[in-house]
């Protein structure tokens, strides 16, 4: 086991490198066509003496395997530059914004693990009924709803209509600051079925085919043979081994949702990292969009381990399969 | 009938008889496809939409007005729909239906010209990985390792942050993006062709690896990617609208349907069409997309992780 997690972590190594040395490409100033200092003072004039400075700053005059050195030892070190219009530095931008992130990944992946695995075990367990043409139709549905399109139609729905028609009795809060009547966990709601529905739809999707497969297998069929009741069956038998796949579906997607936030913090106005990564958009504040890209891609990195690590855990085949190799 | 023109006849008739059952793999597909009742669908309302879109320069403007005239004459914004402007008309007394429409061929031509991208360098690199393994192949997938480790919209981002948000930067971006998906299916799926005896044969007969590669291995490795292909025009669809959406993608004043939600976004209660229909619009075009894709996979057969 410890070979293989081993094994695993040296793996991450090159993807590292390869996601630095894009990032370094895209972000780093006189790699690209462009005025470098222009990128960073903006469309105002400047003073020789001032443009100097900068390129002193920035080591825009070092050779550019000299500039990607500076750059990953910054990053190691936990130095994400300063943002160019406040001046404070981008790891401090975004540690405010993370727990805010966070709290809504969790929210949603709560609503995606509940209304995913049920939607999927249903439609399994009653193929072509009804209740399955529904969930298959819907999923097909959700999956191809913009997210942010999704965001909007809640808000005029729950936010407005069913304000106006209860006379502001029962109605959903759309932000934090749209009121301060409810308890806190309210206002996630909204934004928290939003950021879930597509990965929603994937979980009912994986579900119900992993479930039809375990379905069909031998064991299943013992199972009944020895006169197990149909729900022993399916939760006991069929369901622990269909999971497998879902889980680790699961973890891989609460790395994407993080970054998938953008879009939903954005239409919800939530104060995340996605939102603050979208403004700086708007700012041309590059070193926070950046900094903001390279925050999450290591994020995802380290729960993509993790969930791999549990996975070979979960399976002894995966880390016997590894270490053959 | 003279003995001639009945022996021609009877040819034809066996020839007809044979036609009917010769069986190809894409003869059978069409004929799973045609009974897929939601493809159909899906095939129906994107030729729809192809055809509106082709045409609209014929009667959108003559009957709704055209999508760029501003209309700033006192009760001409924001009018709610009615019979002239059916989607209603935006801040700027713009018809939405008209803009909706328009809308459309940014949506086609982003997803069309975005996929093309992708296939080309998927398709290359992909070949190449799946056909010479080694040194290429480690190489092709740990970018591919690298590509997939950025979360996909963020690297969107990152990377029209670089080449600055424009219509054709946009696509660039999600055409770049998509190859690392499309080098993975194609790949496989040349590892489990490469392996039949028919290409030993050929290899056997002295055909030179280009020969091989498209005689004998590209169009029995090709369905995979056709459904795939399929499936990611509704992805770069919703992408370039999420773009667009949050100011990277499309600028104004042209019709897309990603910023006409942007733009909706501050008048969402005020005038809720403004909302509905460019969000409506993305949602059938992407479904009918999804339902497609979904239906050649039943079709072809073609077995996918999802």
């Amino acid at each position: 086991m410890i070979k293989y997690v081993f094994r695993r972590i040296l793996q991450m190594i090159p993807v590292f490198i390869g996601v630095t040395v894009l990032l370094f490409i895209l972000r780093a100033p006189g790699v690209l066509p462009g005025d470098p200092v222009r990128m960073i003072t903006g469309e105002r004039p400047i003073s020789d003496a001032l443009r100097e400075q900068i390129i002193k700053k920035h080591a825009l005059d070092q050779p550019l395997h000299k500039q990607y050195y500076i750059y990953v030892t910054n990053l190691l070190k936990g130095d994400l530059g300063e943002s160019y219009q406040r001046r404070t530095s981008v790891v401090d931008i975004f540690a405010d914004k993370f727990p805010n992130t966070l709290r809504l990944a969790l929210a949603a992946i709560v609503i995606e693990i509940i209304v995913g695995i049920a939607a999927g075990i249903i439609s399994a367990v009653r193929q072509y009924s009804f209740s399955d043409v529904f969930v298959t139709l819907s999923t097909s549905v959700l999956v191809s709803v913009p997210v942010f399109w999704l965001g909007m139609l809640l808000q005029i729905f729950f936010g407005i209509r069913l304000k106006e028609w209860t006379g502001g009795a029962v109605f959903l809060p759309m932000s934090q600051m749209s009121s301060s009547q409810f308890p806190d966990w309210v206002h996630l709601i909204l934004p928290a079925i939003t950021l879930a529905s597509v990965s929603t739809a994937y979980v009912a999707r994986i579900m119900r085919s992993q479930m039809l497969e375990a379905m069909g297998q031998d064991y299943i069929r013992t199972a009944e043979a020895k006169g197990l009741t149909r729900r022993a069956v399916i939760f006991r038998h069929a369901l622990k081994n269909a999971l497998i796949p879902v889980v680790t579906f699961v973890g891989i997607d609460f790395g994407v949702m993080m970054s998938g936030a953008i879009l939903t913090e954005t239409v919800f106005s939530w104060p995340g990292v996605g939102r603050e990564i979208f403004l700086a958009v708007g700012q041309r504040d590059w070193p926070v969009v950046m900094g903001g890209v390279i925050i999450i891609v290591v994020i995802v990195m380290i729960i993509n381990l993790l969930v791999d690590l549990s996975y070979a855990v979960l399976d002894p085949r995966i880390r016997y399969g590894g270490a053959q190799e | 009938m003279s003995p001639a023109t009945r022996r021609a006849a009877s040819a034809l008739e066996i020839d007809e008889v044979a036609g009917s059952t010769t069986r190809t793999l894409w003869g059978d597909a069409f004929r799973r496809l045609r009974r897929n009742k939601l493809a159909i669908a899906g095939l129906v309302w994107i030729t729809i939409v192809v055809v509106l879109t082709i045409s609209a320069d014929i009667w959108v403007p003559p009957l709704f007005g055209d999508p760029l005239t501003v209309r700033t004459a006192p009760g001409e914004s924001l009018q709610a729909p009615s019979f002239t402007h059916p989607f209603g008309t935006d801040k700027l007394g713009r018809d939405v239906f008209s803009r909706v429409v328009y809308g459309a061929r940014v949506s086609l031509t982003v997803g069309i010209i975005a996929v093309s991208i992708s296939l080309v360098i998927g398709l290359i690199l992909g070949a190449l990985s799946g056909y010479y393994g080694g040194f290429i192949d480690a190489l092709v997938m740990r970018s591919a390792d690298v590509f997939f480790a950025f979360p996909y919209i963020l690297f969107a981002i990152a990377l029209i942050a670089v080449l600055g948000p424009s219509y054709r930067n946009v696509f660039i971006a999600i055409g770049i993006l998509g190859w690392p998906s499309i080098a993975r299916v194609f790949r496989s799926s040349i590892l489990s062709v490469k392996e039949n005896e028919y290409v030993d044969a050929a290899r056997a007969m002295g055909a030179s690896d280009l020969r091989i590669m498209f005689r004998h291995i590209m169009p029995n490795a090709v369905a995979p990617i056709i459904v795939y292909g399929t499936m990611s025009i509704g992805g770069a669809i919703i992408t370039e609208a999420a773009l667009s959406f949050l100011g990277m993608g499309v600028q104004p004043p042209t019709p897309s349907w990603g910023l006409m939600l942007s733009d909706a976004k501050s008048l969402m209660f005020r005038a809720p069409w403004l909302t509905i229909w460019p969000g409506f619009a993305i949602l059938t075009t992407v479904l009918a997309f999804v339902l497609m894709g979904d239906g050649m996979r039943d079709a072809l057969d073609v077995k996918m992780k999802d």
